[in-house]
């Protein structure tokens, strides 16, 4: 496949996940919708990284090693997107204080957990054979990393306050703050060291990738809907569980008397 | 004790009285916070173990870390500037939730709370009660460190006590932002450095760097750049803090 025709199939790419984007986003937002997206976001997410790996040419110095980047690079961009999510329900559970932004905020920063550690487990598997080393001080590791701990001290915050509007509001707090930390990590490690390659991003990628990491990174857009929607759903539930047994506890109370 | 604290609430309550015209709402708002950081300090001057120790156990760290870079005096020096931001980090941790705990013990925070004005003055008055306390342990922290690991201290005291204030500002208004959930929680010994230490990694980069180019008298270095990096630091935090505390301390 030539360059030019490379990129025209990527642009087409771009364009198709942008529309795929509306009725992805609907039926994240449907509980009777979960299971069907589940089911449609492996399948996406396999075959994205089916084509990856298939027709894109082994790299020049890296080999078939470099073909990690098809996982390691989309879930970088979704954690991102997920800490994102983070901020602006945190901002909407202060301004409305309604229990569904607190809940959002926290599926979000939970999915964003575990897609940040992914990103970073895949950065050492890259990072050992190339570099020779599973862990170095380089920007973007090192943003990963610090995004991770961040991340984990939202999530640990949570797990210790046990009443629940103080831990909305608590955890909105940091999720605020902790999110306009984010740039400034980014900025400060990168003062700090530069000695990693430029970013991938389709513009500085060969046109021979650019078809496999437009596909996965719509693959881990997707997936990380389905995981914030799947743990919101649970947490909603959860939420709805305790009130009914609560109700039914006092009802028993009541009858005992 | 009680007759500290019913002159610090007259103090809150005397000035926000007559609050009229914004001018004087304004300096109502810096009394208030004034009486906030007077009543802090005064605990700390007549409990003066507290002040002792933190300054003590600091001189400690920096000895220990002596021990564990080894006895050559070049290493030492190289290693000095993070050895100086960690042991800030780690002796200033152990202060920020103390401010919040003996209030609570007593139940005055919810007094506290209670007094009228804005509730934004605990926290600005707590961040310079603590800014203060901790840029005093620090003067004692440079001070062992300078004759631990062989410093020349006195030729780069103006432009090193200025990013150690930054740093410390900076340091300092995360510390009592997180405080103020973390002492209030089962667990507040580990997540208060859980939560503040990965926040703080650009101002620890930025501090040691600063603090080593510095030492090391290199041109090469780029302090002002790392001076600026901490600046904006210390804007975004104080502003975002004073702003996110009115959630924190609502209840």
């Amino acid at each position: 496949m030539d360059a030019a025709t490379a990129k025209t199939v990527g642009d087409i790419i771009g364009l198709a996940g942008l529309v795929l984007l509306v009725p992805v986003g609907w039926a994240a937002t449907r509980r009777r919708m979960l299971a069907p997206l589940g089911v449609f976001v492996f399948l996406f997410v396999v075959a994205s990284q089916a084509t990856g790996l298939l027709i894109s040419p082994p790299e020049r110095g890296m080999g078939d090693l470099q073909k990690i980047m098809y996982v390691h690079v989309p879930s970088a961009w979704a954690f991102m997107i997920a800490f994102f999510i983070v901020f602006v329900a945190s901002i909407l559970y202060l301004w409305r204080r309604q229990v569904h932004h607190d809940r959002l905020a926290a599926a979000a920063a939970e999915a964003g957990a575990v897609l940040t550690a992914l990103a970073l487990a895949q950065g050492m598997i890259w990072g050992k054979p190339t570099w020779g080393v599973w862990w170095t001080p380089d920007p973007r590791i090192a943003f990963t990393t610090v995004v991770l701990m961040i991340f984990a001290g939202y999530i640990a915050l949570r797990a210790f306050t046990d009443d629940e509007d103080r831990r909305a509001r608590w955890s909105a707090a940091v999720g605020i703050v902790g999110a306009l930390n984010v740039p400034v990590v980014y900025m400060s490690v990168r003062w700090w060291r530069t000695l990693h390659q430029p970013q991938s991003t389709p513009s500085t990628v060969d046109p021979a990738y650019i078809i496999g990491l437009r596909l996965n990174a719509f693959a881990f857009l997707f997936l990380l809907l389905f995981l914030v929607a799947l743990r919101y759903r649970a947490m909603m539930a959860d939420r709805k569980a305790d009130a009914i047994l609560e109700d039914r506890a006092l009802k028993e109370d009541v009858a005992h008397v | 004790m009680s007759g500290q604290w019913r002159m610090a609430g007259d103090l809150i309550m005397d000035v926000s009285i007559d609050e009229t015209s914004p001018r004087q709402g304004m300096r109502a708002e810096w009394s208030r916070i004034a009486a906030i950081v007077w009543k802090d300090l005064t605990m700390e001057r007549r409990a003066k173990a507290n002040f002792n120790s933190v300054a003590f156990l600091a001189a400690l760290i920096l000895l220990m870390f002596a021990f564990a870079i080894g006895p050559d005096a070049e290493t030492l020096r190289t290693a000095a500037g993070g050895v100086i931001w960690l042991t800030v980090l780690f002796s200033g941790v152990l202060s920020f939730n103390r401010a919040y705990e003996q209030e609570l013990e007593g139940g005055s925070l919810d007094m506290l709370v209670l007094y009228p004005g804005d509730r934004r003055a605990i926290y600005v008055g707590k961040l310079i009660a603590n800014l203060t306390f901790l840029l005093l342990v620090e003067v004692i922290l440079l001070v062992v460190a300078g004759v631990l690991y062989d410093l020349p201290l006195l030729g780069i005291a103006l432009p090193l006590s200025l990013v150690v204030f930054l740093g410390t500002v900076g340091f300092v208004a995360l510390g009592t932002f997180y405080a103020a959930m973390a002492s209030r929680l089962r667990a507040r010994e580990v997540l208060l450095p859980l939560l503040l230490f990965p926040m703080l990694i650009p101002l620890l980069i930025a501090s040691v760097e600063a603090t080593n180019d510095l030492l090391s008298g290199s041109a090469m270095g780029n302090v002002g750049g790392w001076m600026r990096l901490l600046l904006v630091f210390d804007v975004i935090f104080v502003a975002a803090s004073v702003m996110a505390f009115e959630y924190v301390i609502e209840d």
